[in-house]
């Protein structure tokens, strides 16, 4: 699992521009699969277990990362730039991006006469240390941070959700064989509004959805404490976010399986954010769906950090599912 | 390689965008374009229609094989008001349809309803006004649109209202009401009457699109297409800055040439489409530009995210003061729309979509 998020975190793929990422997980997923295809957004799907047979189940980990976008060059090396997705002004300043070409630039700012104040991303520019950068309007870039192994703790960039891609991953390699027809979907466009789930959704029309997500965390200082999700105790089973209410039914099976199994999980109630669970609940006619996360501390910064056992243990808990019948 | 043989663009078609542009089509009440638009697509597609909404759904098919299903969108509809309340004597309340700013109605002449009834919304004048209440934007609340006790009769809630603002050609320039997207409808109608052999065109001129892009979604539902363009018109915000400093924020600028989307909003163009654009501007000689990423949305939000996704990328003729009483466009930005679209189409093959 680790060698796997070391991998996966470092190859580039901000929203819209997965294709680094998908040729990656497609070359370790290829052994595993019945059968694999791209849709029309860039969506990998990977289909196990023999089409008609059980119930039609999709899963859905997001391949895209934050990222930016430029928006102006100067004749100086210096580049203006859009947000992909949920980049935070304060996580940018000093950081560094690193374009699908290979090429870094560091995020810096305007000059300011209050520089305590947090400036807006418009007020931040990317320096390419030339004028000769070869970058254009339209380039974009991920944000660059290496992988660090802590023991049972791993930090890195693009946890959110190379962490999902590497538990959808794992539990393919694990399932033997399935009594469904199970559509393993690394989706594109997730952080600009679950737009790839979207449409897969609808190309698949599964009976049942879950996607494989980061989720918030309640075990660092002066964190509110509503948020009763923490590392290293286990998957957190998702009851709602501000996007989705999970289905019950789908909760239960999560559950049961876990404790059955004598798998550790913890039930999520997240206040605001959501998962590619919400676009698949609302496709066409409505599918029964949920969502199983890693507890994931400060999501949509250069450092994420997991606990590596909660990564493992959500893939032995969806092996563990989709390997039985389903209770409903 | 292509050679590209330009159809002729001038005198024809900018009689027609004068047209487009003089009608009052706000959103949910687009009859008075729709109109101009049927008049002029039923002689030149296969198959026009009129969905349940009100979009103008029209279809040219080619002939080579295989070939795409290429839809081409432009909205018909535009920003305005809605009468709410007959308050009598010819003075209504009324509410905004669409993206305006307040600041820019104040004192405004408006036509309202199908006859364009002239009228205007009223405004304090200066001498009754203080230094302090000369600061703040009144609310609509406080505003009416006055017709006129005369006309008051042929006015009624419920009726849209629109900047009452003509067309005039000003050399190079156009100024007009509903650049946005009467430019994009018209440049629509000329690539039906220049429809490559090469796909079948899905003309799709929609509804809706101010009020959250609701007329494509479901044009692009039925009409199922395997990728999709879509013109519009986006800002220029390209005047030198107040105080000085370069203008990194301008959008795109007038005379650039056609504004190719990267990503809004709404949408992250497909890296496939963006190419082949820009490959084609190379390969007819044809200026362009990139609009800036960043904010605002055209239909292929809606569009992209159809049934099992539908590649997307939009092209805007750029102008100033778009959502305003009046806007700035130049001729040859449009022209060399128009040709960057039709060039594009006529080289496009079942290969955009390999990589």
């Amino acid at each position: 699992m680790k060698q796997l998020l070391r991998q996966l975190t470092q190859i580039p793929g901000p929203s819209g521009y997965e294709h680094q990422i998908r040729e990656a997980i497609r070359d370790l997923v290829a052994d595993f699969a019945d059968e694999i295809t791209t849709d029309a957004l860039g969506n990998l799907i990977v289909r196990k277990g023999k089409a008609g047979q059980g119930k039609r189940i999709m899963l859905a980990a997001h391949m895209d990362e934050i990222g930016v976008m430029v928006s102006h060059t100067d004749e100086n090396g210096f580049a203006r730039f859009a947000p992909i997705g949920g980049v935070r002004p304060f996580y940018c300043l000093g950081g560094r991006v690193r374009f699908l070409n290979g090429r870094v630039g560091i995020i810096n700012r305007e000059k300011t006469p209050d520089p305590a104040k947090v400036p807006t991303l418009d007020q931040m520019f990317i320096d390419l240390g030339s004028a000769r950068h070869g970058i254009g309007v339209g380039d974009v870039a991920a944000f660059d941070r290496t992988f660090e192994d802590l023991g049972e703790r791993v930090v890195s960039k693009a946890l959110d959700d190379r962490a999902g891609v590497a538990v959808l991953i794992s539990a393919l390699r694990q399932l033997e064989s399935t009594p469904h027809e199970v559509y393993f979907v690394f989706s594109v466009q997730e952080e600009v509004g679950v737009r790839g789930a979207t449409t897969a959704a609808f190309h698949i029309a599964p009976d049942i959805g879950i996607a494989v997500d980061v989720t918030g965390w309640g075990d660092t200082p002066k964190v509110p404490p509503m948020v009763d999700v923490a590392l290293g105790k286990g998957p957190a089973i998702k009851i709602r976010d501000s996007g989705m209410l999970a289905a019950p039914q789908v909760v239960r099976w999560m559950i049961s399986t876990a404790e059955k199994a004598g798998i550790p999980y913890q039930r999520e109630v997240l206040l605001s954010g959501s998962t590619d669970a919400r676009a698949i609940q609302l496709s066409r006619a409505g599918v029964p769906a949920g969502t199983i996360s890693i507890p994931c501390r400060y999501v949509h910064s250069p450092s994420e950090m997991i606990d590596i056992r909660d990564a493992e243990n959500a893939a032995a808990l969806l092996a563990a599912m989709l390997s039985k019948e389903v209770p409903f | 390689m292509f050679s590209f043989d330009f159809p002729p663009f001038g005198a024809r078609q900018l009689r027609l965008l004068e047209r487009l542009t003089n009608a009052v089509a706000v959103s949910g009440d687009e009859g008075a374009v729709r109109k101009i638009v049927l008049e002029h697509v039923r002689p030149l597609a296969d198959e026009v229609r009129v969905d349940a909404l009100g979009n103008v759904l029209a279809v040219k098919r080619g002939t080579a094989s295989p070939r795409l299903r290429v839809m081409v969108a432009a909205h018909m509809d535009e920003i305005g008001f809605m009468l709410t309340r007959d308050e009598g004597k010819g003075l209504f309340r009324f509410g905004k349809v669409g993206g305006i700013d307040t600041r820019n109605i104040l004192g405004k002449a408006v036509w309202v309803g199908p006859d364009h009834i002239p009228g205007v919304i009223g405004m304090t004048p200066i001498h009754l006004t203080t230094s302090v209440s000369r600061k703040q934007v009144p609310g609509l609340d406080t505003l009416r649109i006055d017709v006129g006790p005369g006309n008051a009769g042929k006015v009624k809630p419920g009726m849209r209202a629109a900047f009452a603002t003509e067309y005039v050609r000003l050399g190079p320039s156009i100024r007009a009401k509903a650049l946005d997207d009467r430019l994009g409808v018209a440049t629509l109608i000329e690539l039906l009457r220049r429809a490559p052999e090469n796909l079948d065109l899905l003309a799709a001129f929609t509804v809706q699109e101010e009020v959250g892009l609701r007329g494509a979604q479901v044009a692009a539902f039925a009409m199922e297409p395997d990728i999709a363009f879509v013109l519009d018109c986006t800002h220029a915000v390209d005047v030198p800055h107040p105080d000085g400093e370069p203008n990194t924020r301008y959008n795109t600028r007038l005379g650039h040439g056609p504004a190719i989307y990267t990503g809004d909003r709404a949408t992250l163009s497909d890296p496939r489409l963006i190419h082949h654009l820009v490959e084609t501007t190379e390969a007819a000689g044809l200026p362009y530009q990139f609009r800036q990423a960043g904010g605002g949305g055209t239909d292929a939000g809606a569009i992209h995210k159809q049934r099992g996704g539908i590649p997307s990328v939009s092209v805007s003729t750029p102008a100033r003061y778009l959502h305003t009483t009046a806007s700035i466009a130049r001729v040859d930005d449009w022209k060399h729309t128009f040709y960057l679209v039709w060039a594009a189409l006529k080289r496009l093959t079942p290969q955009v979509l390999r990589h």
